[in-house]
């Protein structure tokens, strides 16, 4: 028995976190939601996918410098705002409403929250940590996007300060200025433009967050953590990743009900507009339903990572086990309730679908987060 | 004007309240009765009628106080109807003279009610209901017809009752409100044995009853209206319990797979955690809803709390079932009774599996809901109605 298991009519150590949205909160939501609007429209990000630069660098310094949004999680002492999980979710809800492609996710939160987690009071780490803050370069953990806070990173090697080996499907590292290394040895800040770094872009089902695999071949780094330390930083990063990937989803999954609502109250077929057959009804009555729960669990999510205690990895995977079905759940349900145009390259439906069926995969599936949690509250598999 | 109640006066009178009225010598009627005169009962009705006019997030420091002090409870679920849908309706609807009949028994727990409001024809179309009122010479109304699925109906002492008082109007506009005596001699409470093999509700026949004209809450007519703040009540009781985690009845599954290790299967076990994931998620967003109406923010999601629980107490307790194995084929018993509460947790897999699957049917069924979050949360569009400008005698039946 773990000490999380849980004990019937107990309720958990820690008090409930608060789970709606506070003044604040929704300002910064309507600033991020109007930047959006104003620069990644659907037809918008459609095109620059396209055109193989996916990031729009005065999209990118608006919302990270301007708005401020990079430096949410970064303490005011190192150049950020020192607010907390519960804003950086909301950044992300409106990042999975509009489906922007913006280094976000990776470098503001993983690679960030992965530095943060060194603890360190000067040096490499938190001059790092200004230029991540401040929006002026972007930073990728250079771990497999699919990776779980649980599993031990399958390092590189290094070889007194050089560094060997290849780390396939990292996310937005073709964009990333420095790539945080995991190896044997500790965690190494590695410049994408440094001799024996390639960054080989991928063809990535979600056109929206590339891929790319990272070889490394006697490429020079900076240690700045060994191993002791690095192990529980980089769990950390992806831990909070995972925990802030709900929001994503949550964001993505209300995108998708909204435009669904809205197409089939005005799409008429057999006299009527489609939306008032019950069929249908019932079906988007469903994700409504889904998207209640998968907001108070994203929502707990973000509140619990706080602290660093149990509750936290139990409230990352109970949150990533539902919000990925759920995200992907309302895309599929886009396209079905859309018809013919669902299918079309040129509504912005199929962006939702392959980052929600993208991010299922992202941080851990479903079952691995189950995995978690069987773990945690005394549920043991056969 | 006096100074709005806040939480140091109920503290105050809840303190009071303990000192003049001590549990371990008080007997519980007297007691309740006595919090009922204090406006302690729920702080936010009127002063007079068990309340103080607060808010009512100052009862939980009442309840707080008197539970800690060990002072007697009201036995909220056996009174649930009484307390979740009669009482706000007579709070609303009901004259100064009728506030001040019921709602003082009501409370304490002496009178227990029921709802006279589904029939055999009228479920889900609630408003095609067919139990006549006729008004006769002296002014009373003499009721008859069938009423079905009364949970309470042989305990009651009294029903909140719609019945049909105009058969030339459409269905909705011909509907009055009574409080019914369910000591009138025309009333019959037969019961109504179901799946589970007990007679948790009842078949209540209405013949000749006779109703003065005082027992009437709102207007004439304007029955289905009254009827909303019932069932708008109904679906908040039924969706807004707090529970802990493993507090529903993912509990008693789990506690099950802990300890009998012999069950274990990994198909079970893939469909366990999905289910505990759930009912997890399920309970925070009970949480946050909790937390909207703390902060007057109330919002539809009780809709999606009651549906939720609906479909994970019936996914739950068919795993539980099947996780028994040998077990689960056997049914703890059979003979019928006449329950005053339902027990999920008392009685055994096979009980829970079969009482669950009247969730999605009681209350308003799974599928009327999710027409009405589709029409009312996400403004689409209603289905054709061909029932609207009809006088309800001419409609097909």
């Amino acid at each position: 028995m773990t000490e999380l298991t849980a004990q019937p009519g107990q309720d958990e150590p820690a008090p409930m976190p608060d789970l709606l949205y506070s003044e604040a909160e929704e300002d910064l939501r309507a600033a991020v939601r109007a930047l959006l609007a104003d620069r990644a429209d659907a037809p918008g990000v459609i095109a620059r996918v396209e055109s193989g630069t996916p990031y729009d660098p005065r999209l990118w310094k608006a919302l990270a410098a301007d708005i401020g949004a990079a430096g949410l999680l970064v303490p005011e002492k190192l150049g950020g705002q020192g607010a907390t999980y519960r804003e950086a979710a909301v950044v992300l809800e409106e990042l999975g409403r509009s489906v922007a492609p913006v280094p976000y996710l990776t470098s503001s939160v993983v690679a960030t929250e992965t530095l943060l987690a060194l603890a360190a009071r000067d040096g490499a780490v938190v001059e790092l940590l200004g230029e991540l803050a401040a929006g002026r370069r972007t930073a990728a953990l250079a771990v497999p996007f699919s990776a779980p806070a649980a599993d031990e990173a399958q390092p590189a090697s290094a070889v007194t300060g050089r560094l060997e080996g290849t780390i396939t499907g990292v996310a937005d590292a073709a964009t990333a200025d420095v790539l945080l290394v995991p190896t044997t040895d500790g965690l190494y800040a590695v410049e994408t433009a440094a001799d024996g770094v390639t960054v080989e872009p991928l063809v990535a089902l979600d056109l929206t967050r590339p891929l790319a695999t990272v070889v490394l071949h006697g490429a020079a780094g900076v240690l700045i953590a060994d191993a002791s330390s690095a192990v529980p930083a980089v769990r950390r990063g992806l831990l909070v990743g995972a925990g802030l990937l709900a929001s994503e989803q949550l964001g993505i999954a209300e995108w998708c009900l909204t435009e669904t609502v809205r197409y089939t109250r005005e799409r008429r077929q057999f006299n009527r507009p489609v939306g008032s057959f019950q069929a249908l009804k019932h079906r988007m009555a469903q994700l409504w339903l889904e998207i209640v729960s998968a907001r108070a669990a994203a929502r707990h999510a973000a509140g619990r990572l706080a602290a660093d205690g149990p509750e936290a990895l139990l409230a990352v995977a109970v949150a990533q086990a539902y919000c990925s079905g759920v995200a992907v759940h309302a895309a599929e349900e886009c396209v079905q309730l859309h018809g013919g145009i669902g299918m079309t390259w040129e509504h912005p439906a199929h962006l939702y679908l392959k980052r929600a069926k993208a991010d299922s995969i992202a941080y851990g599936t479903a079952g691995r987060h189950r995995e978690v949690i069987a773990e945690l509250v005394d549920l043991p598999a056969p | 004007m006096t100074a709005p109640v806040d939480a140091g006066e109920v503290r105050r009178l809840t303190r009071e309240l303990l000192a003049s009225h001590p549990p371990a010598t008080t007997d519980r009627t007297g007691f309740l009765k006595a919090r009922f005169d204090a406006g302690l009962a729920w702080v936010h009705y009127p002063a007079g009628l068990g309340g103080l006019d607060a808010p009512r997030t100052l009862q939980q420091i009442v309840d707080t106080e008197l539970a800690d002090a060990g002072a007697p409870d009201n036995d909220p679920r056996r009174i649930g109807i009484g307390l979740g849908m009669a009482a706000p309706t007579i709070l609303r609807y009901g004259t100064d003279e009728q506030k001040r009949r019921f709602l003082r028994p009501l409370w304490v727990g002496e009178e227990v009610w029921c709802q006279l409001f589904s029939e055999p024809g009228a479920g889900s179309d609630l408003a095609a209901l067919g139990t006549r009122a006729v008004r006769d010479a002296g002014g009373e109304w003499v009721v008859d017809g069938q009423k079905v699925w009364t949970s309470s109906a042989h305990v009651a002492r009294w029903a909140i009752l719609i019945a049909r008082t105009d058969p030339d109007l459409p269905k909705h506009r011909g509907i009055s409100y009574f409080i019914c005596d369910m000591a009138d001699p025309g009333v019959e409470v037969r019961p109504l044995r179901q799946i589970t093999g007990e007679a948790e509700f009842n078949e209540v026949f209405l013949t000749g009853v006779r109703i003065p004209d005082s027992r009437r809450l709102g207007p004439v007519g304007d029955g289905w209206k009254v009827a909303q703040t019932t069932l708008m009540n109904e679906r908040v009781s039924i969706g807004g319990a707090r529970i802990p985690r493993e507090g529903g009845m993912i509990g008693t599954a789990a506690r099950t797979w802990r300890g009998r290790p012999e069950l274990r299967t990994h198909d079970l076990h893939q469909r366990l955690l999905t289910l505990w994931v759930e009912a997890e998620v399920a309970r925070l967003s009970g949480e946050r809803l909790r937390q909207q109406l703390m902060a007057g923010q109330p919002g539809p999601e009780g809709s999606a709390m009651k549906l939720a629980f609906a479909r994970l107490n019936q996914q739950i307790s068919g795993l539980e079932v099947e996780l028994l194995g040998d077990e689960g084929l056997l049914y703890s018993d059979w003979t019928m009774s006449r329950p005053e509460l339902v027990d999920f947790t008392g009685r055994d897999a096979g009980y829970r599996y079969l009482r669950s699957k009247g969730n999605s049917i009681e209350g308003g069924t799974t599928e009327v809901l999710l027409n009405i979050v589709a029409e009312r949360v996400l403004g689409l569009p209603s289905e054709p109605r061909n029932d609207k400008d009809i006088a309800w005698k001419d409609l097909s039946r």
